[in-house]
């Protein structure tokens, strides 16, 4: 694979730095230059950093020379606009944020950083990552590269589309219920989503505290092992990112699947409603794979509870994005509308336009889920329903090592075309129960079904077990070739 | 058990969100259809179920209380709309 262009990957790119093949400017500059090729069509970026990202360059050669360079140094990256970046503005997809820019790097960032990888820009998402299509942003919709009539998915619709587009060779989304898994899918790329409390959320503009998680978007499942390996770990500054060891992530991609048990839950096939034929089709074939490489899957599982978590995600996401936003008063930063009656009256039309339908939406349906009279019935129910649908997770994974499932029922859908707000979030159905339990899952290309339009194949692994998640998503791209298509633009 | 126009104000009041008399005409909709769907969950037997609040399974965790250096007040007022010596600048809260 050529170390620059469409589907480079990270591998590629970081080998021929090392080899001396191309330095870190060259490929920064390939990188820019194919944003300002296809990004016009694409419109992956809501911010390009070409100057950070050329000085960043030159360090990164720097230590190349000085033979202090690690797997991502000079290698360059995007990063979603709802992680900080100090001095660099991250909108969030939002006019509340437009203008505004962080005063320090997310935990994130600042790994990456000093991994001394080079951040070329970021990138387009629905509004607080809060969608499915990255329509909801407030500045433009970003386009599906394997057809720019179609939605990338969402919420880091960017990350994805800049990935499949061959911007750059990897990203990084956050997940919150299904965020990076379901834009992956339908973009043809590598997308994954961490144990919750694995990667630090300090920096990540909060959504969902207890669900949302940061991850990689790449070409291979050893490119997206290589930068979560970057950015794990326990940060002080995020109290709910555990304090355990972390794995070499990648040490069992090679092993191979014989003898590994699956669970093919029926609640994710035959008992899944809304799904498309070919999508179907794809994710059969890839069990049969999955088969032909020595795993045992076992279809006669069942996880009763799972068409529950996008009801319980429906409650506990929106109750806690209506505290988190709560913050866009208009007081401290952000979009501020000054010229009402009163205090309360600039408060109310600071967020009456400062915010979009989607974000209010959920503002009201989280209020409403945690006001008087209704919390016992919403937002306590769905508490209780998220443990039992933990249990009924961590029963399955005491006799099975990973579940496979599409990512999602459909393929990516028109611009425009699903208005309905429920009908949108039907998106996440085989996302959530993974979010609900803070499992790791990934995401990964597995055929094509309508109009030529990628599929996605999820699996979901025990929690705190990536190293057996990206083993079994290693096996099967091993064994195929989905992952190294690309789309023409 | 659809939403009424006053509950949809009142949720608004809450959250001070400002709406338009055809924003509470299309939130009413749409969160009534939402809520609708989302209501089966109260089906499902949960008697002595403990609520599970995050997905982690962490308790308690807390910091040494050591003072470390914190941002400028410069960096801190750098995003504020309005900033009068030194402070932020607001509207009157009791006029």
């Amino acid at each position: 694979m050529e170390p620059q262009g469409p589907g480079w990957s990270l591998a590629a790119a970081a080998r021929a730095l090392r080899d001396g093949a191309a330095t870190s400017q060259q490929l920064t500059s390939a990188a820019l230059a194919r944003v300002k090729d296809v990004d016009e069509h694409v419109r992956a970026f809501v911010t390009v950093t070409e100057e950070e990202a050329l000085a960043a360059a030159v360090a990164a050669d720097a230590r190349i020379t000085n033979e202090t360079a690690g797997p991502l140094t000079g290698v360059p990256l995007a990063l979603k606009d709802v992680i900080t970046t100090a001095g660099v503005r991250t909108t969030c997809g939002s006019k509340m944020l437009e203008r505004y820019e962080p005063v320090d790097d997310a935990f994130v960032t600042r790994k990456l950083k000093e991994a001394g990888a080079v951040v070329v820009g970021k990138t387009n998402m629905d509004e607080f990552a809060m969608g499915s299509s990255t329509e909801h942003s407030a500045f433009f919709s970003t386009c599906n590269p394997w057809n720019l009539d179609c939605v990338p998915g969402g919420s880091s619709g960017g990350s994805a589309a800049a990935v499949a587009a061959g911007m750059v060779p990897a990203s990084l989304g956050s997940d919150t219920g299904g965020s990076i898994r379901q834009p992956a899918a339908f973009c043809g790329v590598v997308g994954m989503k961490p144990t919750y409390g694995r990667v630090s959320r300090y920096g990540l503009i909060a959504f969902a505290n207890s669900l949302d998680q940061i991850g990689p978007f790449a070409h291979s499942v050893e490119d997206a092992a290589t930068l979560l390996q970057a950015i794990a770990g326990h940060d002080p500054h995020d109290s709910t990112s555990a304090a355990y060891p972390t794995p070499d992530f990648a040490s069992e991609i090679e092993r191979g699947i014989e003898g590994l048990r699956i669970a093919a839950p029926r609640e994710f096939f035959a008992d899944a409603d809304r799904m498309e034929p070919e999508v179907t089709e794809a994710v059969e074939a890839a069990i049969a794979v999955l088969e032909e490489q020595g795993a045992i899957v076992d279809r006669d599982t069942s996880l009763p509870l799972a068409k529950a978590a996008l009801p319980v995600y429906y409650i506990i996401a929106p109750s806690e994005a209506s505290a988190n936003l709560a913050r866009y008063d208009g007081v401290k930063y952000g979009y501020a509308y000054r010229d009402g009656d009163s205090m309360w009256d600039d408060m109310e039309q600071t967020r009456q336009y400062g915010f979009g339908d989607e974000v209010k939406r959920r503002i009201l349906l989280g209020t409403y889920a945690l006001s008087a009279g209704y919390y016992d019935a919403y937002y306590l129910q769905a508490q209780k329903v998220r443990t039992l649908i933990r249990r009924e997770l961590r029963e399955l994974f005491s006799r099975y090592q990973l579940i496979v499932a599409p990512t999602a029922p459909t393929v990516a859908f028109k611009i425009g075309e699903v208005s309905d707000p429920y009908e949108m979030y039907l998106n996440d159905i085989f996302t959530l129960p993974a979010s609900i339990a803070g499992l790791p899952a990934i995401s990964q290309p597995c055929g094509f079904g309508r109009d030529g339009l990628p599929v996605g194949l999820q699996f979901v692994a025990d929690g705190w077990d990536e190293v057996t998640l990206f083993r079994g998503a290693a096996a099967y791209e091993r064994a195929t070739d989905w992952h190294t298509r690309s789309p023409t633009l | 058990m659809d939403l009424t126009p006053d509950e949809v104000r009142h949720i608004a009041l809450l959250a001070r969100i400002g709406m338009t008399d055809e924003d509470v005409v299309r939130f009413q909709s749409e969160l009534s259809s939402v809520l609708g769907h989302i209501r089966v969950l109260q089906e499902i037997e949960t008697t002595g179920v403990p609520p599970t609040a995050n997905g982690a399974d962490l308790l308690n965790v807390t910091a040494p209380d050591q003072p470390t250096p914190s941002y400028s007040r410069d960096a801190m007022l750098h995003n504020a709309p309005a900033v009068e010596e030194g402070l932020f600048r607001i509207r009157a809260v009791l006029e």
